[in-house]
């Protein structure tokens, strides 16, 4: 069973522990701005959300990609960009509708959540358990699908 | 089932993979009309900057990859289509049958009709083969006269300057990128670009190019000549139809499809740059010449070919675009709509612009310059059709909250 990470607002207290240790994960580094998750805050409703992507089903940067730098890890179910393929020409950065894969400017590629390779810094990092690393069917696949029938979108799928 | 893929962009390329994981055992061929594997061309600014050679703008990299998935490559260029036998013709009294057709030919640069377009060192900026010819010419003071700075125009910029030239921009217009950005987006881009060497002349279209003084001497209305060693033309692209002619499949300004992606013909489908879709907000037909609808296009019609039904919701227009590393974005109805509202943010010396369009509570389009963050939000809202609630009075007032909006809104998690 591939796993994915499930995100709880209702858990998070916005500590930024996770993108914390995302940024230190991918750049040895603990600017926060770097980190692939991120915590939004809603200061009317005192609410924090911790969102990043949710490895979908469609794979729209995947498939967008002119250069095949974006590929499936087999294990994981992960879309991972390989940097030295990547042009940076930011097609994935729009053509993803969840806003999940990013350009960084400092090294001219994306980035996007890879699952470090099956093993998240970011679940193991948070301290309320509102990012943990479970069985994949409970969470964003299943969620995305609520999603896309929310609205108008449709999207087909092979 | 023998399908047959015309044209070996992104659409093919894409619809050969699809076809192949929705048809295991079909036949599938993709014809290849430039005598190079299956490249990107989005990929050819990158190749001007010298960040990668040729391979790199290979649209998959693995050596064996069409071997593997039995996906013939043919290099060959479609001459002719009959319909009633089912044939493409390929010249030379070559010709293949198909059950099931796909055109994915994209489109050509449109070039300007004054004399001297056929002299030599006048050049678009379309294809390897172009991109070659660039890369021989601009050296380090290479005068480069480019007409054009739309899309395609702003993004090589880039790569030409990194080479050394002496670059001057004739635009027809009174503004740069003036299909996906608006006025105020456009003037930052221009300031930037001027402010980086860049001579930007509006409101010029050349009369005429002639060969003296050992250059290109390109006449100006006003009667100034300017010199250049390379004249690049990027004023625009259109459809590549001509193969087209007298075969009975309906072509309006590009070939007309169903949502299914078929043309008038049964069993015949286009996809990509070629093909003339409904928009998915306007309602109307029309071209859109992006790489992600050209890669969403070719996964549906290869569906459909393969017999599993799938529907386009229809083109969705939206771009990003770097210009000498100013990244902007534009998105759907981004000049807005009769009855819509809108919001902007403007921060002129560092190069940060927001505007947004409404209609009712819906985000119908937006322009950005200086803000790449989470710009994918932007197409899941649009494109969406998400309906904001309270989240748009707050946008109004400061459309910056813009993620804030769609993780309530989209996901409704606050
Ligand atoms: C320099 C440059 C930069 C770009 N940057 C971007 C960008 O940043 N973002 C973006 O979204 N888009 C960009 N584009 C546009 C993008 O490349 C196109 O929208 C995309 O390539 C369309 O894909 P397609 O498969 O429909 O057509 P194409 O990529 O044009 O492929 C069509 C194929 O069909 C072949 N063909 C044509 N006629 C025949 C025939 N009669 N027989 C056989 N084969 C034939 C051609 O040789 C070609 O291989 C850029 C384009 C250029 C040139
Ligand atoms: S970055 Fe976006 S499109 Fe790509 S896998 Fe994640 S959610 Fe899907
Ligand atoms: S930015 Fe990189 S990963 Fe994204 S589409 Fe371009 S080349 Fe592919």
């Amino acid at each position: 069973m591939q796993k994915s990470l499930h995100l709880d607002p209702n858990k998070c207290t916005g500590c930024l522990q996770c993108e914390m240790a995302c940024a230190w994960e991918n750049h040895r580094s603990f600017t926060i701005a770097k980190s692939r998750i991120k915590v939004f805050t809603f200061h009317h409703e005192g609410r924090f959300v911790p969102y990043t992507c949710t490895q979908c089903d469609e794979a729209w940067c995947m498939t967008a990609c002119p250069v095949d730098a974006i590929r499936l890890d087999p294990v994981t179910g992960a879309k991972i960009v390989l940097e030295p393929t990547c042009v940076g020409c930011k097609v994935c950065t729009i053509a993803c509708p969840f806003g999940t894969i990013n350009y960084v400017a400092s090294t001219g590629k994306v980035q996007k959540c890879d699952l470090c390779g099956g093993e998240p810094a970011c679940a193991k990092a948070c301290p309320t358990g509102a990012i943990t690393y479970v069985d994949a069917d409970w969470t964003g696949l299943g969620k995305m699908r609520q999603w896309a029938g929310k609205t108008d979108t449709n999207p087909a799928t092979v | 089932m023998r399908h047959l893929i015309i044209g070996s962009g992104p659409a093919g390329v894409i619809a050969a993979e699809t076809l192949r994981k929705a048809a295991p055992a079909a036949e599938i061929t993709l014809l290849c009309g430039e005598g190079e594997p299956p490249y990107a061309r989005m990929a050819i600014p990158y190749l001007l900057k010298g960040e990668i050679d040729e391979a790199g703008t290979h649209i998959r990299k693995d050596a064996d990859h069409y071997d593997r998935l039995r996906i013939n490559l043919v290099q060959a260029r479609a001459r002719a289509i009959d319909i009633a036998n089912r044939t493409v013709d390929l010249g030379g009294g070559r010709s293949l049958s198909f059950d099931r057709l796909l055109i994915a030919t994209g489109s050509h640069p449109s070039l300007e009709t004054i004399p001297g377009m056929d002299l030599p060192g006048v050049h678009s900026c379309w294809t390897l083969e172009d991109a070659r010819s660039i890369l021989a010419k601009a050296r380090p003071g290479t005068r480069v006269v480019q007409m054009g700075a739309g899309f395609v125009g702003c993004i090589i910029m880039e790569g030409l300057l990194s080479r050394g030239v002496d670059l001057t921009i004739l635009v027809r217009s009174g503004y740069m990128v003036r299909r996906m950005m608006n006025p105020t987006a456009s003037s930052l881009i221009r300031s930037w670009c001027e402010a980086r060497g860049v001579k930007i002349l509006t409101r010029t279209q050349p009369l005429g190019i002639t060969a003296g003084d050992g250059a290109l001497q390109v006449t100006l209305p006003d009667g100034r000549t300017l010199p250049a060693d390379l004249y690049l033309s990027a004023v625009g692209v259109d459809p590549n139809l001509d193969f087209l002619a007298g075969s009975g499949i309906d072509v309006d300004r590009g070939i007309l499809v169903d949502p299914t992606m078929q043309t008038s013909v049964a069993g015949i489908y286009a996809a990509g740059d070629v093909a003339e879709a409904t928009d998915c907000l306007t309602g109307r037909r029309q071209l859109n010449a992006i790489q992600p609808n050209a890669v969403e296009q070719g996964r549906i019609a290869a569906l459909n070919m393969a017999g599993k039904p799938a529907q386009f919701r229809g083109s969705f227009v939206f771009n990003v675009l770097t210009t000498l590393g100013l990244v902007s974005s534009s998105f759907g109805e981004w000049q807005g709509v009769p009855q819509g509202e809108s919001t902007e943010v403007l921060d002129e010396a560092r190069y940060r612009y927001l505007n947004l369009q409404f209609e009712g509570d819906r985000l119908v389009g937006a322009n950005c310059v200086g803000f790449a963050d989470h710009v994918g939000a932007f197409r899941g809202l649009i494109e969406g059709r998400v309906r904001l609630g309270k989240w748009k009075q707050r946008l109004l007032d400061d459309p910056t909250r813009i993620m804030e909006a769609y993780l309530a809104a989209a996901h409704k998690v606050a």
